[in-house]
């Protein structure tokens, strides 16, 4: 069974098809792009797989479960995490704290831990740490876990919004242009890394890219998005010569 | 080890402060006056800190803390008024109090707390309005206009050790909630509700738990204040009242425990500070407030904060 089965997904915004009748299944461990061009609705299908949006027809079957009608945190709780096109930390507190957040799930006690420091609470706290210090590490941030979040420069932002998604332990992860606004320096590390989580913690990767060198360089396969529908999908090499879609980046 | 520093440091304080404020009333050489704000200061700071939980850490505006401390000051005199021996009534009062408090705040937040925007300003606005109308008339229970009338003078600064225990229970509360997983959660709501949810918050639960807890340590703030002035009416707790608790947490800068600590205790003990000045006591009152306000926000602050950030910038490249 695919871990990700989307069926005729759709979702209006007033008069606007933002999504229509999109199909999608992703099999376990895969690492798979999702492309096209400016207002395809390429960020609509991640809200709608989040939660964020409720779509107007059609289910969203995470390892069987569907996801529609569950709440944005149940749908994290369920094994999806993300990131956001324009970066969404939580920039006033710090680098590790922002990864300890995401652990919420993870490692959990109760109010009386929070509001007495119970040995309890002492135990699940230093667990806490080590895991999002080891979160840190893979992304080589470990060295800036007491800075404010936003005083991190632009592409270790980037990193530390993987990073906190990644903390949830999630079976899918979506990622929304993650090298946008990175030099070609930090998009090639990022590019390293994202094949390294995906290997190393066994995770399922969909993203959406701009950059056609990061999109043909890692993804296994490929959705192309247009106008709200699906143009093609395939193998990277076929679904990038294809004339369709690339009369759809280039415009007739 | 860092940590534990600063908890050694406010051990410390909290030592010093009880030592020397004790010293000073059992050797005579505090006025009356002075003598009558100590219990006043505690209670401010309660205020201050529980509100700075709302305001500082969660993010929203507040404008009721008036109306919870009021609703735990009426429940409280009421057990005080009870006719129990005092060991007993007042811990009773105090829990009653926030209890009280803490299911009126969780009736106002439940519904408002799930709306985005400036809902819970507005709200707890009205809801102060409400609950100042209601104690005016609930005469049978509440005397009315007229007051409340002979509540035990139980938390003067004669029981000073009652209530500054209690004001350090509410500091050491919130200090302990800002490091745990539930500050943490509601520092994220503050920050980005929408990433919050995304890694599975549940954003109005930890939005009316912090508005609870704040209600809560309000009321208990409440029974303090019935305990020490001993008559209640409805017009002690208007908006100016929470207005004034909201000027404390803003200029003890915002989601700063500390801060809020000093700003509560200037604030209450300035006007009887300035008392020899007499005539231009509330000009000068003004200028310290305006002074304080300048520096909270002042290019001065702002440029130790741009180089605290540009050593940290140093250090990436
Ligand atoms: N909440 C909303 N209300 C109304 N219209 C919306 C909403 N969200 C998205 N849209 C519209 O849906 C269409 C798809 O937007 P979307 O952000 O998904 O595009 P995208 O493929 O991510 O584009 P880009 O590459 O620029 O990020 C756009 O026309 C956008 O204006
Ligand atoms: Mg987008």
């Amino acid at each position: 069974m695919a871990l990700l089965d989307v069926k005729n997904l759709g979702i209006s915004f007033g008069g606007l098809r933002a999504v229509d009748g999109l199909n999608m299944t992703i099999e376990q461990g895969a690492l798979v792009g999702l492309i096209g061009p400016n207002g395809a609705g390429k960020t609509t299908v991640f809200n709608l797989l989040t939660g964020v949006y409720r779509p107007t027809d059609g289910t969203i079957l995470l390892d069987g479960e569907e996801l529609i009608g569950k709440s944005p945190s149940q749908i994290c709780q369920t094994g999806v995490a993300r990131t956001f096109q324009n970066i969404r930390l939580f920039s006033q507190m710090s680098v590790l704290d922002n990864v300890k957040a995401a652990l919420h799930n993870q490692v959990k006690y109760g109010l009386q831990g929070s509001l007495f420091h119970t040995p309890g609470y002492r135990k699940k706290e230093k667990a806490i740490d080590e895991r999002a210090r080891e979160v840190l590490r893979v992304f080589e941030l470990e060295q800036f876990a007491d800075y404010k979040a936003s005083n991190l420069p632009y592409g270790k932002q980037r990193k530390l919004e993987i990073a906190r998604a990644l903390a949830t332990e999630p079976k899918l992860l979506l990622l929304d242009e993650p090298a946008a606004g990175m030099n070609p320096q930090e998009t090639a590390e990022l590019m390293a890394t994202i094949e390294f989580i995906r290997n190393q913690f066994h995770v399922t990767i969909l993203l959406i890219e701009h950059d056609m060198k990061l999109v043909a360089g890692i993804c296994e396969y490929l959705y192309v998005l247009n106008f709200g529908t699906e143009l093609a999908n395939g193998l990277p090499e076929e679904v990038l010569n294809d004339p369709e879609v690339i009369t759809a980046y280039l415009g007739e | 080890m860092k940590k534990y520093g600063k908890q050694i440091l406010g051990c410390v304080a909290a030592i010093a402060v009880y030592v020397a404020v004790t010293a000073a009333v059992n050797m005579g050489v505090m006025s009356r006056q002075m003598m009558s704000l100590i219990v006043p200061v505690c209670m401010n700071i309660m205020l201050a800190v529980s509100l700075c939980m709302v305001v500082g850490f969660l993010g929203e505006l507040s404008l009721g803390h008036a109306a919870f401390m009021s609703i735990g000051a009426y429940a409280g005199a009421l057990v005080l008024k009870s006719g129990l021996p005092t060991v007993a009534a007042l811990p009773l009062a105090v829990v009653t109090g926030g209890a009280c408090a803490a299911v009126l705040g969780l009736i106002v937040g439940i519904p408002v707390l799930r709306l985005r925007g400036d809902y819970l300003a507005i709200t707890t606005l009205a809801f102060g309005e409400i609950i100042k109308s209601v104690f005016n008339a609930a005469t049978p229970i509440t005397g009315g206009a007229g007051g409340l009338k002979r509540i035990p003078p139980v938390t003067t600064y004669r029981n000073f050790t009652f209530v500054y225990v209690l004001m350090l229970i509410v500091i050491v509360l919130v200090s302990n909630l800002v490091n745990s997983r539930h500050g943490r959660a509601i520092c994220a709501i503050r920050d980005n509700y929408i990433a919050a949810e995304a890694i599975g918050i549940k954003v109005s639960l930890f939005k009316t738990m912090a508005f609870v807890l704040a209600a809560f340590m309000a009321g208990m703030a409440g029974v303090v204040y019935a305990g020490n002035i001993g008559i209640l009416r409805p017009g002690n707790f208007d908006y100016n009242t929470s207005i004034e608790i909201l000027v404390m947490v803003v200029l003890g800068g915002m989601g700063n425990i500390t801060g809020s600590i000093i700003a509560a205790a200037l604030l209450t003990l300035l006007p009887e500070l300035l008392r020899g000045l007499s005539n231009y006591r509330m000009l000068v009152y003004a200028i310290v407030l305006i002074a304080m306000m300048l520096f909270s926000n002042s290019p001065l602050r702002r440029m130790l904060a741009e180089k605290r950030n540009m050593r940290q910038a140093d250090k990436i490249q």
